[in-house]
């Protein structure tokens, strides 16, 4: 058994064996779970894909004479951005449009430019248009502003996402006769393919299945840059059916994450567009695993054909909330290109990027061996398969007049 | 013999004149319709997999430039922006003649322009927007 400090104790002198999430399989194979637990001291995750809970929040500085700006309206090149704050802070949210993009009239919508594509922008540098009203009051006279702003200039730039790294998620297929344009990307008719979104056996909370390790308070690679877990996602839901290796097998566990803008990179904040569905923001995350012992270790090295999701039909099933599974699959089988449902062999296609999550995985085990990256113990844990919480349906109640 | 992929472009005035027909009667070529398109009051595009010997295949193009069709290579019309591209794969099973892969071991995708029939799938769903067409 190691603690976080003694391992902290290990990066800074440079000692700490740092594998990823990849090598650790291998690892655990050769070696075993006991051996392997006691020679490394860090595994590295990673994860690449749209997530559209994502936003960034800004406070601009005030203008001569001063504007409040809260309770107005305002735009970053052309995209509304949530004001409802005290004067100069606003919330951009990575799934906003412009008031004049077509959205679905010609079907289906190209969404080319959304919350997440300026977000992209700012954090390249770009300088970007802001356009804002307000009411006016003695203390605030101002009622229009239209200016340039750009990430160095702001006082913050934080990017904070209520939902972001799914722990698994579910494949999508199209059992109608028609093309569908789904958030999990075009769905040919008849099975004509299937989408998935994960990076399996690379992604964070899969290989950290009951949060052992994972919690409010971690510090972990964020866009480029560093973060830290703010809390459990919106929509989190941890007492999913579970295999005996711990992984659910549906979408479970969310995280809220939260870091310096100003500290990311454009390569890792990436402008979405989901033809027919919206904009959005695909996003980077890495996160260290602290190995304490055998049983997180095990956990880590759990492999891709280990790791299975459940394929949904998204012309009916999907938006009538019918709960149905058409199938299970692994991730092995997922990432061979073909899976098979209902007999047939569907190819199959990712939506997050495999390749990046590797890459990311790879950049925060250099950065911890460079001893840039100290790990943090959870501040309090997040809630757990036997804690209850649950993610709910909507109970609607129309009002009666 | 020779065989190529090729884009023509009609302008407006030669949209009704049976120019391919004349290819093949007069230039004995063979073609393969990839995909063919025509805008109203704009011009004709046709993607064609054309084949014959060396010396028609050369006269039917000199034929094509003199209507004045204009003749572009296929592979030059659909570009992966490498920039732009996260390699995600999402358009692999979308391509319909497999001219998107997806390495097994890097997971990177690559485009092979040769196999490409610029139906331009790909340029619509691809959700970076890494997929160009370049006309």
């Amino acid at each position: 058994m190691k603690s976080i400090r003694e391992i902290n104790e290990k990066i800074k002198a440079g000692q700490a064996v740092v594998v990823t999430a990849e090598e650790v399989i291998e690892l655990v194979d050769k070696k075993g779970a006991r051996k392997a637990a006691e020679e490394v001291d860090v595994v590295t995750t990673g994860t690449f894909g749209p997530m559209c809970s994502s936003g960034a929040y800004f406070n601009i500085g005030h203008s001569k004479p001063r504007i409040k700006i809260g309770g107005g309206s305002c735009k970053l090149n052309d995209v509304p951005a949530y004001c409802g704050f005290a004067a100069v802070d606003i919330y951009l949210g990575a799934t906003a449009i412009p008031d004049d993009d077509p959205r679905n009239k010609v079907f289906p919508g190209e969404f080319r430019y959304g919350g997440g594509h300026v977000i992209q922008e700012l954090v390249a540098g770009k300088d970007v248009r802001l356009e804002a009203s307000a009411h006016g009051t003695n203390c605030y006279p101002r009622r229009r502003l239209e200016t340039y702003i750009n990430i160095k200039d702001l006082n913050e730039a934080v990017l904070f996402n209520m939902r972001n790294c799914y722990q698994n998620y579910g494949v999508a297929v199209n059992l109608s006769d028609n093309m569908i344009y789904t958030y999990m990307g075009a769905l040919k008719p008849s099975l004509g393919n299937a989408n998935y979104c994960s990076a399996g056996q690379l992604s964070p909370l899969l290989k950290d299945p009951y949060y052992k390790t994972i919690g409010i308070g971690t510090r972990i690679f964020l866009g480029g840059g560093v973060g830290y877990v703010a809390w459990n996602g919106t929509q989190h839901n941890p007492g999913v059916k579970r295999r005996d290796n711990g992984t659910p097998v549906a979408s479970a566990g969310t995280l809220a994450v939260i870091g310096d803008l100003k500290q990311m990179n454009p390569q890792w904040l990436v402008g979405t567009s989901m033809l027919g569905y919206g904009a959005t923001l695909s996003v980077g995350i890495g996160i260290p695993i602290p190995v304490l012992g055998e049983e997180v270790i095990r956990h880590a090295s759990v492999k891709d054909e280990d790791i299975y999701t459940q394929v949904i039909d998204y012309s009916h099933d999907y938006p009538g909330m019918t709960g149905r599974v058409i199938a299970e699959v692994n991730y092995a089988q997922l990432k061979s290109g073909r899976i098979t449902v209902k007999g047939r062999e569907v190819p199959a296609g990712n939506l997050s990027s495999y390749s990046r999550a590797r890459q990311i995985a790879e950049e925060l085990k250099s950065w911890i061996m460079e001893k840039d990256f100290l790990l943090t113990e959870a501040v309090a844990p997040l809630p757990g398969p036997e804690s209850g919480y649950a993610f709910r349906p909507l109970k609607e109640r129309p009002p009666v007049f | 013999m020779i065989s190529k992929r090729i884009v023509l472009h009609f302008p407006h005035r030669l949209v009704d004149q049976p120019i391919i027909y004349k290819l093949v009667r007069d230039y004995n070529i063979t073609f393969n319709i990839l995909k063919a398109s025509v805008t109203p009051q704009e011009e004709g595009l046709m993607v064609l997999e054309l084949g014959g010997e060396d010396a028609d295949f050369k006269k039917g193009m000199e034929y094509l430039k003199s209507c004045g069709v204009k003749v572009q290579p296929l592979s030059e019309d659909v570009v992966r922006n490498e920039a732009k591209c996260t390699d995600c794969g999402v358009c692999v099973p979308i391509c319909p003649t497999g001219a998107l892969e997806i390495d097994p071991i890097t997971r990177k995708v690559s485009f092979y322009d040769t196999k490409c029939i610029a139906c331009e799938l790909c340029v619509k769903i691809c959700p970076t927007k890494a997929m160009e067409v370049h006309l």
